[in-house]
């Protein structure tokens, strides 16, 4: 789940604002993408690259590794199974509010066909000075610095803030991967977490969790086996009970999902829980050390 | 999406699950007369609230006149916040069992789950603790659905008497109505296993996916209006995520973790967030709206503006903000905090409209808008 380089990349939904904006970027910092998607506009060009009717035309003319999706929630499905079934390694899906059946359904399909899905509603994934997937701005060289700390996050812009916070005390990143803000994910932050400690260029990790569903407490149970220090933060310690805050995963639902359940459980297994995004830099300078 | 017991038993009737006759009443006279076609009834308050027994909200009555009584009194009740307006009188079931039956999504499993329970009419928790031998759960394959035998498989080993086939066909039929209509979460509790060996649903209780509703317009018609303050039902209106609090630091950030960090944040340095309010993915061009409805809350002493760009470009909320601030010229104190894409315009814009200088930490800014709330 961390992006190279050498990774060829198809984007889904290219030829819209978004999807053309955030493929320049992608081009211009590094990402090799090889092609579009857009049904409307297949056989035509766009950005100079070509714009094929379906993700399985484009792995027939070309191939690619990775496809992002730049499509609205009700046509979100029918193209997660159409890059799936044309066999994409990684599938990150930018979208929110897709419907939940219909995410179980391009979930249960990606793990039949070994296809890792990054999301639903995430920013998505950066490798620092090498390429970037999605809307995150790794150009933005106060919020993405090449370095060694694995940075996880359920959300894009709290992220992205503690990304600004690590280059501040000199620690860029060895890549940011953003799991999503969504009650049910393709890769959760345990998965993500295995895949810093198994990574070479990684020598501690940030995980950036929030209140509602059982992540955090799934990651501790990971964390307490690890040899990296990891560090987590976890916003919405006062949301209060039974609202969605934002993200349709943030809620606590009666006992359910709470702050305080998760910083136990990451306190149990080892993992220093910071009071505030900006202890970041701080807190890594010591755990590094020791 | 959540619907009140009577919008929900009529779509499991659909799904060919028996529920008790009923009639939807909101007077005693209307009471009355339900109770004269139905005889011995049970009154039921109308309310997307769960424990309504416990609150006083189900009442039985025998006669026309009982139920009149009965309504009256449930009439002037509120349970869980919510003023009861309606009542569901329905025909009384001779119950020989209560069972309990649920399809929901399970975060965990990534998958659709089917409970069932021969502990129904308590909570399900209570039950799982009390006989976890009781309480079967089938985590679904989506691709494979759940038929006849995923049902009867589930149901292995529990003694079900008369209820045996008749269980497994509800539950075959349940998941097909979680399917149909986007469910999250579908609730029979109990499912009455009458003296003929007839199954009755006596409760329901009904979530539609809120992501689904675009594709759910006539059942999403039918479900409960949220309980929102006035300035929550604007936000709505406006495309807006608001949330109130009762604090007196207002809150406006990009993105539902920043925001939620940054309301964290105003705690944790000894103050009380107002309000959650954010202005990322789609609506961060709706920043002018957001400072407005920021500001609409009499309590709000001051204002904290947090803005890290991601997706969002900072210099187009900044000017929402700074537009709306020019044109309400608000008496309360704003700090700012704006990293990311676009802070360059952002801080030009700040500098020369407003003639103010964004705070280069986000905890200085909070503590600045705390100190000013006093």
């Amino acid at each position: 789940m961390i992006v190279r380089a050498a990774d060829r990349v198809l984007v889904q939904g290219i030829t819209g604002t978004q999807g053309t904006f955030w493929s320049q970027q992608m081009i211009a910092y590094g990402t090799r993408i090889v092609g579009g998607v857009n049904p409307k506009k297949a056989g035509t060009e766009h950005l100079g690259l070509p714009v094929y009717a379906s993700a399985a035309e484009a792995a027939k003319d070309r191939g690619f590794e990775v496809a992002v999706m730049f499509v609205p929630p009700m046509a979100a499905r029918a193209a997660a199974l159409d890059a799936i079934e044309a066999g994409a390694k990684l599938l990150v899906v930018l979208t929110e509010h897709i419907p939940v059946q219909d995410v179980i359904e391009l979930i249960a399909a990606a793990a039949a066909a070994g296809t890792r899905v990054i999301g639903p509603n995430t920013a998505g994934l950066v490798t620092p000075g090498e390429c970037f997937v999605g809307i995150m701005p790794a150009f933005n060289a106060n919020l993405h610095r090449p370095g060694r700390i694995g940075v996880i996050s359920r959300s894009g812009s709290l992220g992205a803030l503690i990304c600004l916070n690590l280059v501040r005390a000199g620690l860029g990143q060895s890549a940011y991967i953003g799991v999503g803000g969504d009650a049910i994910l393709g890769t959760t932050t345990r998965d993500a977490l295995e895949a810093f400690e198994d990574d070479a260029g990684t020598d501690g990790v940030m995980m950036v969790g929030e209140i509602g569903g059982t992540a955090e407490e799934d990651a501790a149970e990971y964390a307490a086996a690890m040899k990296k220090p990891v560090i987590g933060f976890i916003a919405g310690a006062v949301a209060p009970e039974g609202r969605r805050m934002g993200h349709a995963g943030a809620i606590v639902m009666g006992d359910k999902g709470t702050y305080r359940s998760k910083r136990a459980a990451l306190e149990r297994a080892g993992v220093r829980v910071l009071d505030a995004p900006t202890e970041a830099g701080a807190a890594f300078a010591a755990a590094l050390d020791s | 999406m959540n619907f009140e017991e009577h919008a929900a038993k009529p779509l499991l009737e659909a799904a060919g699950i028996a529920v008790p006759k009923g009639r939807l009443v909101t007077s005693a006279e209307e009471a009355s007369s339900a109770a004269a076609e139905l005889g011995a009834s049970v009154i039921k308050a109308q309310v997307p609230a769960g424990k309504r027994g416990k609150a006083g909200g189900i009442a039985m009555a025998d006669t026309p006149d009982e139920a009149a009584k009965a309504a009256d009194a449930i009439l002037a009740m509120e349970i869980g916040g919510h003023a009861v307006e309606r009542l569901l009188v329905e025909e009384r079931i001779a119950i020989a069992r209560e069972f309990y039956a649920a399809v929901l999504n399970d975060a965990s499993a990534k998958s659709p789950v089917v409970l069932f329970s021969t502990l129904g009419g308590m909570d399900i928790e209570d039950a799982a603790a009390e006989d976890p031998r009781a309480l079967k759960r089938c985590v679904v394959d989506i691709g494979e659905g759940f038929g006849q035998g995923e049902a009867e498989r589930m149901l292995g080993g529990l003694d079900l008497g008369l209820g045996a086939s008749g269980v497994a066909k509800t539950l075959v039929a349940l998941y097909r109505l979680y399917r149909q209509r986007d469910a999250e979460m579908i609730e029979i509790n109990p499912l009455a296993l009458t003296e003929d060996g007839g199954l009755v649903a006596l409760d329901c209780k009904f979530t539609l996916d809120d992501a689904a509703i675009p594709r759910q317009p006539d059942l999403a018609a039918l479900g409960a209006r949220e309980r929102l303050s006035a300035l929550e039902a604007r936000g709505r209106e406006l495309g807006l995520q608001y949330i109130e609090l009762d604090g007196d630091v207002g809150v406006l950030a990009n993105g539902a973790g920043l925001t939620m960090a940054t309301m964290d944040a105003v705690r944790h340095f000894g103050g009380r967030p107002a309000n959650f309010l954010e202005v990322g993915g789609q609506a961060y061009t709706l920043a002018k709206s957001a400072l407005e409805l920021a500001l609409a809350n009499p309590r709000v002493k001051s204002l904290v503006v947090n803005f890290c760009g991601a997706f969002a470009r900072t210099d187009v909320m900044t000017e929402g903000v700074v537009t709306a601030w020019e044109e309400l010229k608000p008496a309360i104190p704003v700090f700012f905090s704006i990293h990311g894409t676009g802070e360059e315009e952002a801080v030009a814009l700040l500098r020369s409209r407003l003639g103010m200088e964004p705070f280069d930490l986000m905890d200085d800014a909070i503590k600045a808008a705390i100190e000013a709330a006093r």
